[in-house]
């Protein structure tokens, strides 16, 4: 995993709640059985008006011009703003690997639904959650005929706009492992011996959870 | 020693390691696994040249991407070419690292979260796991079962361990006595017509109260399955006789020797009397109808006798947009009474509800009836090959069949229409599954979701109905 860096970029208001996992990426994309490539499906139902269905050429579809993303205000844009709930329903990966693959590297939302909070944070992904009040503010800003731009600066748990700094709060582990890139599983191998031991004891009080079948 | 909630026995058995900040290392009893969220994981093992840590914990079947048509070619003759890569990959990769796994031509495949309880694979008191939401079902057992991403297959793979931090604990009480014809499915729909669809973000919500108390374990199933679609990344209920009754005898349960000693450990797995929860929800099972979901979100639900709601009456400006967004996508209008909605298409399968008393209540409404004119498909979709054939030696897929249902294969099939089964833009579904996404069965497909019951009766009706008015005394 790359490490989280500070960065500078456009925010993208994509104003809806409970937007779910079938709706970042839908269930027909789900079949690759590869990491990458997802980005350009992102959001395909709202943003083309045809059909997607993989391995179609996407620059010869049609596009939805009412849909956030295809506003040439936000293109480039690596900051969603988005409402509450975000990532609901199905614990596909796929959806992170979409937002991450098509180039967001932040979402700022008053919630997320837990298994894709997670799913984030292991592909680089940075999820923030703010006040409904200052999701507020951040949409009326976003919506300015100029772009929002923003710094995003996890070391300092800070968002930057001009003068104005909005902070955040995020787990210190998972801030370690961003900022680091490090790789979940690495740091778990390194607890073999407790997971052993783990292991010793509970085949002696619980042995029936050892077989196979 | 103060007294423990059913969910800090669960979690605390599997504590391997926690640091200051709460973060832990949890071991994981079992991992299912499948097509659709697993080749990508074992693709990073064979990067990092890691072995699986357990081989025997892991149990995988094909369930998205199989054909509920004719299989005799095996996963050869499945058309989609991108499917049938997508099996081929389970198949290969299970071979490659000796993961135990039901093949598509096995009778025992089937929805993973069908076979697990079905195989004794999941048991009470064990870390259930797999790359899918649902993966809450298997919480009616009696343990803690999560859905997790591919990124955690990965780690469940390589180390039988994730690391996680502790949720909170609602409990959701529902008592006195279900009236009738309302079942599991609608008093977990009422659950989250309560709460939300995030209401149990950030919690883990045991399941109480004299109605769960009175539900079957395959209820329970049902219940647990949709507690992620109020948020909550697992849910469970408590152990009592029938969940060890529901055990006994299965293929991977314990064997004789050490039957007594699980059974007493099992006997444990309750919340202890004055145990303290996060947050705790009373429901009234008296006042729940059977539900039938209007809108594109779990929470978007009504009893039969209700009409579509109305945007204008909803204070809160986003979630009004939000309703008159739904009435767009389902083409319905406020007020319209939910009975005199008409469908296109019938669903009866998915993990939510396709076990044997799923299909035995459908049955039941199908029997001596015919699906009506205006229903293009239904389509009966057994949870696995064992469900299957048990339904055959009952004579159910004839009492289908006759009423002019399909009875088909099993898999996953309409409930997320990865495979060849799906809604065409437009068309109306009462479906059993558990989403009513936008797109969910198919682009531009409305979903309506109710119990198999529900759907049954809307398949003989043409429209809804109350499937009380059905029950024949």
């Amino acid at each position: 995993m790359q490490k989280f860096e500070i960065f500078t970029g456009i925010v993208c208001p994509l104003d809806r709640s409970n937007v779910d996992t079938d709706a970042i990426i839908p269930k027909q994309f789900l079949k690759s059985i590869k990491r990458s490539g997802f980005g350009p499906n992102l959001f395909d139902e709202w943003r083309y008006l045809d059909q997607g269905e993989p391995g179609m050429d996407n620059s010869k579809r049609s596009v939805n011009s009412d849909f956030v993303l295809n506003d040439i205000r936000y293109k480039g844009a690596q900051i969603l703003l988005t409402r509450k709930n975000f990532g609901c329903g199905s614990s596909r990966e796929h959806a992170p690997w979409a937002l991450e693959d098509y180039g967001f590297r932040v979402i700022l939302a008053p919630s997320y639904a837990d298994i894709f909070f997670n799913n984030c944070f292991k592909n680089g992904l940075l999820p923030v959650v703010l006040e409904e009040k200052t999701i507020d503010d951040l949409f009326r800003l976003a919506g300015d005929d100029q772009a929002l731009e923003m710094t995003v600066d996890l070391h300092k748990q800070a968002l930057v706009i001009g003068d104005e700094r909005i902070m955040f709060e995020v787990d210190p582990f998972r801030k370690h492992c961003l900022l680091n890139g490090l790789d979940d599983i690495g740091l778990t191998l390194q607890k073999v011996d407790a997971i052993k031991a783990y292991e010793k004891r509970r085949k002696s009080e619980a042995p029936w959870l050892f077989h196979g079948g | 020693m103060s007294a423990k909630t059913l969910y800090d026995k669960l979690w605390e058995s599997h504590l391997v390691q926690i640091d200051d900040d709460g973060t832990a290392l949890i071991y994981i009893d079992r991992h299912l696994v499948h097509e659709v969220t697993s080749p990508q994981a074992f693709e990073g093992l064979r990067l990092a040249e890691r072995e699986p840590w357990r081989v025997d914990a892991n149990l995988a079947t094909p369930d998205h991407n199989v054909p509920t048509t004719e299989r005799a070619g095996g996963v050869e003759a499945i058309e989609d070419p991108i499917s049938r890569t997508q099996v081929e990959t389970l198949d290969a990769n299970c071979r490659e690292f000796g993961i135990p796994e039901f093949e598509m031509l096995d009778t025992r495949q089937g929805i993973v979260h069908v076979v697990g309880p079905e195989q004794g694979a999941t048991l009470p008191g064990m870390t259930v796991v797999c790359g899918d939401s649902h993966t809450s079902t298997h919480g009616a057992m009696g343990a803690l079962a999560f859905g997790i991403g591919t990124s955690e297959v990965e780690h469940v793979l390589a180390t039988q361990c994730l690391i996680q931090k502790k949720s909170k604990a609602m409990q959701v009480r529902v008592e006195g006595k279900a009236g009738p014809g309302v079942t599991a499915k609608d008093i977990v729909l009422a659950i989250i017509g309560e709460i939300g669809t995030a209401g149990g973000t950030g919690y883990a919500i045991e399941f109480a109260g004299s109605v769960i108390e009175d539900l079957s374990i395959e209820g329970r199933l049902t219940l647990c399955n949709m507690a992620i679609e109020a948020g909550a990344r697992a849910g469970f209920v408590a152990v009592d006789d029938k969940t060890i009754d529901y055990v006994r005898g299965r293929p991977y349960a314990p064997n004789s020797d050490q039957w007594e000693r699980a059974v007493a450990n099992w006997r444990t797995l309750h919340s202890d009397e004055g145990a303290e929860f996060h947050r705790v929800v009373t429901l009234d099972a008296a006042a729940i109808k059977p539900q039938v979901t209007w809108g594109t979100s779990p929470e978007m639900v009504v009893g039969i006798d209700d009409s579509v709601p109305n945007p204008a009456d909803e204070p809160d400006s986003v979630k009004a947009e939000g309703m008159g967004r739904a009435l767009d996508y389902m083409g319905l209008k406020a007020g319209t009474p939910m009975s005199d909605i008409s469908l296109d298409k019938i669903f009866i399968g998915s993990c939510t509800n396709s076990r044997i008393e799923d299909l035995r209540a459908a049955a039941q409404i199908a029997n001596g009836r015919r699906v009506a004119a205006n229903i293009k498909l239904a389509l009966v979709v057994p949870g696995s090959g064992l469900v299957k054939a048990q339904a055959e030696q009952e004579g159910l897929d004839r009492i289908f069949t006759k009423a002019g249902f399909e009875w088909r294969e099993p898999g996953c099939s309409m409930c997320l229409a990865m495979n060849a089964d799906r809604l065409s833009p437009g068309e109306r579904c009462a479906s059993t599954s558990n989403r009513n996404f936008e797109g969910r069965q198919g682009q531009g497909g409305r979903t309506h979701l109710v119990s198999p019951a529900m759907a049954a009766a809307a398949a003989v009706s043409g429209h809804f109905i109350d499937v009380a008015t059905l029950i024949k005394k």
